[in-house]
């Protein structure tokens, strides 16, 4: 908006100066805690200063105490919005290490796993821009199905949100019944209901108004601030670690990255809302690749691995070796290789990245997460530069910032 | 040998069906009036419109988006209205770790608020610092500010916040409507230096 | 690939020479240590030359070796070759008394908050940076936690006894 011209004010007088807004730790819808100070012209933004660190947990000094199956239950915590991936990244770095190679059923496990807990990441946060713009009929209707995925992590591990699930080299049971039921069910009702949400948003012109043209980032700046995940997609840059160094079997399985071209706001939406309908696909094609397995094969669901998996307790009760790799794990007495490991997952925002140094003691020397939220978020203060406060805060919801994985 | 269940203190009463109805307060019934105190009738109009601020930080505030959806409904108990004001609600969940840096923003917000205020500590986190005794997490909110209920659980189910919130109801259904200018209550405050 | 990393140390080779000192390959990742002076000569080495192109920061973070005399702080930098799918790893060690380091901000901007993360942590100075303060912890903390000697938990804290929780 160009500078009112006609209108001569003296150097100094109120008009001119800007005026301070925090957009404190606290602000309304649970978006997380981190703080904006915004210098503000009427009511366009000149400087954003994005203060971080209200929720720092000390991962990093955390897991240096903890043996490897005990630090899952940290990296839960990170996006905890999609806590099962974040378990699944760190049993792939800790089997990178040790040198563990699972079997087909349990890589395709863990896809359908990995892929409803991006479906429910991605979830949340479209949804949360709808509430943000001031929709708040979406948000309502697909929470329901997000309570079906958290039925679907209870039967498999137990635990809703913080789901410490699996072990390394697979899971701690196999899948039940009733998990698969509830699959079939999601599989069968989710769609009409993300087709609904996508009927209420997606055309809709005063979102479109909203969304479109804000909170732009052009892919050679996403870059160069080392972008990942959908925000870069949305900028126009098909990078996914999920094609590019593919884990656990996502080779095997047939699915498209979709890119957007601006990386505003309305992109980065639409990119989460396709991914939802890539992660569908995913799943019921690892789900069909997981009802092919038949016979003996069909029981699999954990890594031959007896020095890392623990035995089942039977037969720690009655074997020997059992019980010798059962007191080894337990005690810590397995040799663990020293080395690093950088291992990568596709989380819900990013490139999720492990950088384990072991020393060969029980718990790791170092362990440092690469977490796409923190990495981001450096850029936001260009991206709202010369933009209203509404955009901003819109802004703020669609790039998808969990102040867990933030500040670790 | 089995031991025996000393769990379940108390009773459930099963008759009804299990439906709890809700007792009228004592007092005296008449033809189109009933008259009883006014701190109890003061105490249900309260306990059935709380205003709670979510002053949620991290897991824990997933789980009470969950509780405030409609499978778990939170708005069922008169809920229905969150605001983010600490001027214009009455019941502080704190849900989520609390980091050192992040104690003065809550003592802060707590101070915003007008009496009569409650204070929820949702999670283990809130309650004592959780899974994290490390130099950056304050263990526990109540070395700043005083707390009325603890709902412990990493992160608590909703049926658990939903809990804690019945038995916030229950404080304040029992309130005495002189006790925020009590001697026992300014005690309390002093001890946080809280004026 | 493994052509590739030839082609990789040979040109690092050529330009540095004897200031690398050291050529790993854990893990499928080639890794190299260079002298600390050099950090930012190397990085702009790998982002300019075409047949190298790492022109995506993945990571900075540091790791401290309290055994190493002289050379306790590391710091270490994945950077990512896109086009060709290619990760690389760079290490510099620097003494604790004196850990300065120069700034990779002018080359890539996503290297400010975590150069500041790594100054919170262990103490790294990063020569240059326009911003270097503590990002994650409070400001007024004078020590560096994550260096080795530093404990975990707060000693301040009068509820959680050592004895009842084992330590």
């Amino acid at each position: 908006m160009p500078e009112q011209v006609n209108i001569n004010l003296p150097e100094g007088s109120i008009e001119k100066q800007t005026t301070r807004l925090n957009l404190g730790p606290t602000h309304p819808a649970t978006h997380g805690v981190f703080q904006n100070i915004l210098e503000m012209d009427g009511e366009r933004i000149v400087k954003a200063e994005s203060t971080v660190g209200y929720i720092h947990r000390a991962f990093e000094k955390l897991a240096e105490r903890r043996p490897l199956y005990q630090i899952t239950t940290l990296t839960d915590r990170l996006n905890y919005c999609s806590a099962p991936l974040n378990n699944m990244g760190w049993h792939m770095t800790c089997e990178k290490l040790l040198g563990v190679k699972t079997p087909k059923r349990v890589d395709y496990l863990r896809v359908i796993i990995m892929e409803l807990a991006r479906i429910s990441d991605h979830l949340i946060c479209n949804s949360i821009v709808g509430v943000d713009t001031g929709a708040y009929t979406g948000f309502l209707y697909v929470m329901q199905y997000r309570e079906l995925v958290y039925e679907i992590y209870e039967e498999v591990c137990g635990s809703r949100l913080t789901t410490n699930m699996g072990r390394i080299g697979g899971f701690e049971r196999n899948f039940s019944d009733t998990a698969f039921r509830k699959l079939e069910k999601f599989l069968e009702e989710f769609p009409g209901v993300w087709k609904e949400f996508e009927n209420l948003f997606t055309r809709n012109r005063i979102f479109i108004e909203r969304t479109q043209g804000t909170g732009a980032i052009s892919a050679e700046r996403a870059l160069n601030y080392s972008f990942t995940g959908p925000n870069l997609r949305a900028a126009g840059i098909d990078y996914d670690v999920r094609v590019h160094a593919p884990y656990s079997s996502y080779e095997d399985f047939d699915f498209i990255i979709p890119v957007g071209t601006t990386g505003d706001n309305y992109d980065r939406f639409m990119v989460r809302n396709e991914e939802i309908w890539q992660s569908l696909s995913i799943i019921r094609q690892a789900y069909q690749k997981v009802q092919d397995f038949k016979g003996t094969e069909a029981d699999v669901y954990h890594a031959d691995a007896p020095a890392y998996y623990l035995p089942e307790k039977a037969d720690v009760y009655t074997k020997m070796e059992a019980l010798i790799y059962h007191f080894k794990i337990v005690m810590g007495e397995t040799e663990i290789p020293s080395g690093e490991v950088y291992h990568a997952v596709e989380g819900g925002n990013g490139e999720l990245g492990f950088y384990l140094i072991s020393d060969g003691g029980r718990a790791p020397f170092r362990l440092h997460f690469r977490r796409p939220c923190f990495i981001y978020y450096q850029a936001y203060s260009e991206i709202v530069k010369d933009t209203m406060l509404s955009d901003a805060i819109v802004t703020l919801s669609s790039l998808n910032l969990i102040a867990g994985e933030m500040d670790a | 040998m089995a031991r025996p269940v000393r769990f379940n203190l108390i009773e459930k009463d099963t008759s009804d069906r299990g439906i709890n109805q809700v007792m009228m307060p004592e007092g005296h019934m008449g033809e189109g009036f009933f008259a009883t105190s006014l701190d109890k009738v003061v105490g249900l109009a309260r306990k059935n419109s709380m205003w709670p601020l979510p002053f949620a930080t991290s897991c824990c505030g997933i789980e009470f988006m969950a509780t405030m959806g409609s499978h778990y409904d939170l708005s069922r108990f008169g809920s229905e209205r969150v605001g983010f004001s600490p001027r214009q609600c009455d019941l502080l969940m704190v849900m989520g770790t609390i980091a050192k840096k992040m104690a003065p923003v809550l003592r802060q917000v707590y101070l915003q608020m007008a009496e009569p205020r409650w204070v929820m500590a949702v999670g283990a986190c809130a309650s004592s610092g959780g899974i994290f005794d490390t130099y950056s997490v304050l263990q526990g909110i109540d070395q700043v500010i005083p707390v009325d209920v603890y709902v412990p659980g990493c992160p608590p189910r909703p049926e658990a916040i939903i809990d804690g919130v019945l038995k916030i109801q229950d404080l304040v259904q029992d309130e005495s409507l002189r006790r925020r200018n009590g001697d026992q209550y300014k005690a309390l405050l002093e001890g946080y230096g809280i004026q | 690939m493994s052509t590739h990393y030839d082609t990789i140390r040979e040109i690092l080779s050529k330009q540095f020479g004897d200031r690398i000192l050291a050529w790993e390959f854990p893990y499928g990742m080639l890794s190299f240590t260079i002298q600390p002076e050099f950090n930012l000569k190397a990085l702009t080495l790998l982002y300019d030359d075409p047949d190298l192109g790492f022109q995506f920061l993945t990571d900075i973070t540091g790791v401290h070796y309290p055994e190493r005399e002289g050379q306790e702080l590391a710091v270490v930098y994945h950077l990512h070759n896109l086009a060709k799918n290619v990760r690389i790893r760079m290490k510099i060690y620097v003494p604790v008394a004196k850990p300065d380091v120069y700034t990779a901000t002018g080359l890539f901007s996503g290297a400010n908050w975590m150069e500041r993360e790594t100054y919170d942590f262990f103490g790294v100075n990063f020569i240059g940076h326009p911003d270097l303060r503590r990002v994650l912890n409070v400001d007024e903390m004078d020590y560096f936690p994550l260096r080795k000697e530093f404990p975990l938990e707060d000693q301040t804290r009068i509820d959680k006894d050592d004895e009842m929780f084992g330590r």
